[in-house]
């Protein structure tokens, strides 16, 4: 019973599962036989379901492993590759997960880890089928690249997201060798650009790309060899080419696609009009199927109308590469009655945010990024005011990431009566331990509302001035709360110890910069194993602290990361999490494991 | 000493750090006043009145800033007037790598240090917005660049062993001067360079300049593609960057023979 074909986003998880824990025989509980149970279970995805699934007896554990194709391991050193390929037989699609995701933000040393060969050699010999590899915040080097090519002859879709260590040469390799190539994404990545002959390797003969994504490269590529892959591509739907692309060029190639769902433009200006704008209409106007957008650099009011006819149906716009001004983005925004995901850079102030509020009510995730994150002084940006008046206009949003200078708790209170059904809000006051700018008192009481409002919050960011109040809060009321991330707040290890002793569901825990010592960190000794992973950097650790930690729970792995200023006793940096693979064995001489 | 783990900030690198010099583990109840929050960084708290109590605790980061530009003034002819770079005095604490501010402002912002990782933007995204923000006629910024780097040597005379520096990873020509003084503590460098080259061009005068070369220990150099030796500060920053072979710090007297090139190039574009 194979899996079907279609690119799914819930993946299965690998669970830190001990096979002892299973119920023992239950044949006489389970009646039916493998032919019928393997079927059947091959139709969950969910990696969720998938995981309650073998957990219910004996039978049902072999027969859902059996039956998985898709393993997702969201910490690549929870568990290791051997575990993986021997309870896994059968798999198809692998998404692994590497560091912490504080390295995102370099908070994390180079070579700390996560080096995706290892898990290539030993799937080369396990999963010689291998089609998809999903890898994020991994360590990928040329080499890998060029193995994986080589030894998966079956291979169709690579996505990589936020990892390092790679050149456009593993792109040649890929593009090059992978005869049944359907994806290539790359996403956000250190990789080092060496030019953009890497295009030019794709084989005349690659006719089954369905999706490319290359916008965060920098180097021209041949836009001849770019067009002639367009169009002997027919299933083509995700297409996202970089700031190289001209509107000349763009347009050629959505001649050739109107079938494209996604697209991701390159520059959305040009200094010579080499072809009337109205063309450019018309070509976006012939793409009926284009549900998201995205690129859109330089462009300004001149150019961005051209999307017009096309934004209809479109459902995710992404601007975060724009910088747009408020009426310019009002504008815009008036024909797009279909949006429910919009990234905007701050630059379209609160008065974008206001005719966001007034033209998209079927609005379900706002993203706002600053435009000029280190300007401290004199900054424009959004405010609360902006913030309040999406949640007036957009009753169902329930996804928000808002970067600002300044709130008030209010504000935030008023937000999630308008929207109570948050379940990811992030909110990042830049300024460091702002308090409620209006009444200057800490944000304990706008988080305090957020968690009290929102029942089904799963994930939450929180920024400003805070006190030990604003995690009495979240541990009383986020039942539901998975992901939390604190920098720069709380008062005593009271703080982290009501968290750590509330939020039942809570999977993954980054610190940076607060006032918890060891007794907090200690007093969540029992709850680290129903969790992804803890991070704590800046904060009161010490090396005393995390070593009892390790000797009480040995099933976790407690390492720390030494720094050269800091003094010995210091624990400046550490990662906790849970494994079954034990102790690193590649661990960089500056990550001890207690 | 640590590395600041992201080229783009001079400052903290840790502001933990901070928290242990100050009195750290003892403070259990948050009051209102807010005064008493000793977490971390300056710029906590209301009153810039409570910056100054940091003032003594980052003095352990500061101890390698030198006079450098702090108390320089110069003419610069930049839409705001007077300019001015700091970041020598002990209780103006590290405004991190866009220093250069009015001397008004100055007075009115709180000065903040600028942090590793924060704030919580991943570089991809902080390269993307950098190229975007000359486009709309703020003060413009060289490219963070798209991971290249660009290696010159740095050599100072008198300095037993030269330094190689990324000139990718500076934006502007303070920040070079920065990470300059920091690598060779014990010179000072003159206030040649401006922010950016538009107002370097229009901004040094003769008799400035002069003054400059007469009144300095050391003056910062570099040889161009043409293998001249020209005098750091008078061209745009992505212009320099363009053509900067390398990089030499020279006693100022001996620069002095530079100034009626430089004198010249002046003259040639008022």
């Amino acid at each position: 019973m194979d899996l079907n074909q279609k690119r799914t986003r819930t993946v299965d998880r690998v669970d830190s599962v001990d096979p002892d824990l299973v119920s023992p025989e239950s044949t006489p509980m389970c009646p039916f036989p493998d032919e019928v149970l393997e079927p059947v279970l091959s139709l969950i995805n969910s990696h969720k379901d998938r995981s309650s699934v073998s957990l219910v007896c004996k039978d049902w554990y072999n027969a859902e492993r059996w039956s998985r194709r898709h393993v997702f391991i969201g910490n690549c050193y929870s568990v290791s590759p051997e575990i993986v390929v021997g309870r896994f037989p059968k798999i198809r699609s692998v998404t692994l997960k590497g560091k912490p995701r504080f390295s995102d933000f370099n908070l994390v040393p180079e070579d700390w880890g996560a080096d995706v060969y290892p898990w290539l050699s030993v799937l080369a010999k396990a999963y010689p089928f291998l089609e998809e590899l999903r890898l994020k915040r991994m360590a990928v080097s040329d080499e890998s690249l060029e193995f994986l090519a080589m030894n998966f002859p079956e291979f169709k879709a690579l996505s990589l997201l936020s990892c390092d260590g790679f050149s456009t040469d593993g792109l040649k390799a890929i593009a090059t060798h992978c005869r049944n190539l359907a994806e290539l994404d790359i996403q956000e990545n250190g990789i080092d650009d060496l030019g953009g002959d890497w295009l030019s390797c794709f084989p005349e003969t690659l006719t089954t790309l369905q999706v490319l994504n290359f916008a965060s490269l920098n180097s021209e590529v041949s836009f001849s060899d770019l067009e002639k892959l367009v169009t002997r591509c027919k299933s083509l739907r995700v297409l996202k080419v970089n700031r190289t692309i001209n509107l000349d060029q763009l347009q050629k190639l959505l001649l050739r696609a109107p079938q494209l769902t996604e697209l991701g433009t390159g520059t959305f200006t040009q200094d010579l009009v080499t072809r009337p704008v109205a063309d450019l209409e018309a070509t976006f106007g012939s793409c009926k199927n284009l549900l998201t957008i995205s690129g859109l650099w330089d462009t300004n009011s001149l150019y961005l109308p051209v999307i017009y006819p096309a934004c209809a149906s479109l459902t995710f716009l992404n601007l975060s590469c724009a910088a747009l001004r408020s009426f310019e983005l009002a504008m815009l925004l008036i024909h797009c009655k279909s949006l429910r995901r919009l990234w905007v850079l701050d630059t379209v102030g609160d008065m974008g945010l206001e005719a966001v509020g007034s033209w998209c009510p079927l609005l379900e995730e706002l993203r706002v990024f600053p435009a000029d994150p280190f300007e401290q002084e004199n900054v424009a940006g959004v405010t609360e005011s902006g913030f309040v008046a999406v949640s007036r206009g957009c009753p169902k949003l329930h996804y928000v990431l808002y970067f600002c200078h300044q709130m008030t708790n209010a504000a935030v209170a008023t937000v999630v009566q308008n929207c109570p059904g948050f379940t990811h809000f992030r909110l990042c006051i830049m300024n460091l331990g702002q308090p409620d700018y209006v009444t200057n008192e800490p944000m304990d009481e706008a988080f305090g509302a957020v968690v009290r409002t929102c029942p089904n919050l799963q994930r939450l960011a929180v920024s400003g001035l805070l006190t030990d109040l604003t995690f009495e809060y979240i541990g009383k009321y986020a039942k539901n709360l998975e992901i939390l991330s604190v920098a720069f707040a709380g008062s005593s290890d009271l703080g982290l110890k009501y968290v750590l002793g509330g939020c039942p569901r809570l999977r993954k825990l980054e610190i940076r910069d607060c006032p918890f010592g060891n007794a907090a960190l200690l007093s969540g000794l029992t709850k680290y194993e129903s969790m992804r992973s803890l991070w704590m950097s800046a904060c009161n650790l010490t090396m005393n602290g995390c070593r009892v930690l390790a000797k009480e729970m040995p099933r976790l792995n407690v390492e720390v990361m030494k720094d050269e200023d800091s003094e010995d006793s210091q624990a400046h940096k550490v990662y906790i999490y849970r494994t079954v693979a034990g102790p690193r064995r590649d661990a960089p001489p500056f990550v001890l494991t207690l | 000493m640590s590395v600041p783990l992201e080229h783009d900030y001079i400052g903290l690198s840790d502001a933990s750090s901070l928290e242990r010099s100050t009195e750290s583990s003892n403070i259990n109840v948050f009051t209102l006043k807010a005064t008493e929050l000793s977490l971390g960084l300056p710029g906590f708290g209301k009153s810039y009145e409570e910056n100054a109590k940091f003032g003594p605790v980052v003095k352990n980061y500061m101890s390698g800033a030198k006079r450098g530009f702090s108390d320089v003034n110069f003419n610069g002819s930049g839409p705001s007037g007077k300019w001015a770079l700091n970041g020598g005095s002990e209780a103006d604490l590290c405004k991190g790598v866009n220093d250069v501010k009015p001397v008004e402002e100055e007075k009115k912002g709180p000065v903040k240090a600028q942090v590793v990782g924060w704030p919580p933007i991943r570089s991809f995204r902080k390269n993307t917005m950098a190229t975007n923000l000359p486009k709309n006629g703020d003060v413009a910024e060289a490219n963070l660049g798209s991971g290249e780097c660009l290696y010159v040597k740095v050599s100072m005379d008198g300095a037993p062993y030269l330094r190689k520096i990324d000139l990718k990873s500076y934006r502007n020509y303070a920040e070079l001067s920065k990470a300059l003084e920091k690598m060779f503590s014990c010179f000072t460098l003159v206030g040649q360079c401006s922010s950016n080259g538009i107002k370097g061009r229009d901004g040094l005068n003769e008799s400035k300049l002069k003054d400059l070369l007469h009144g300095s220990e050391c003056v910062l150099t570099y040889e161009d593609k043409d293998g001249d030796w020209m005098l750091v500060g008078d061209v745009p920053w992505e212009m320099f960057i363009d053509s900067c072979k390398r990089l030499r710090i020279t006693k100022g007297s001996e620069a002095i023979g530079l100034a009626p090139r430089s004198m010249a190039k002046c003259k040639n574009r008022n």
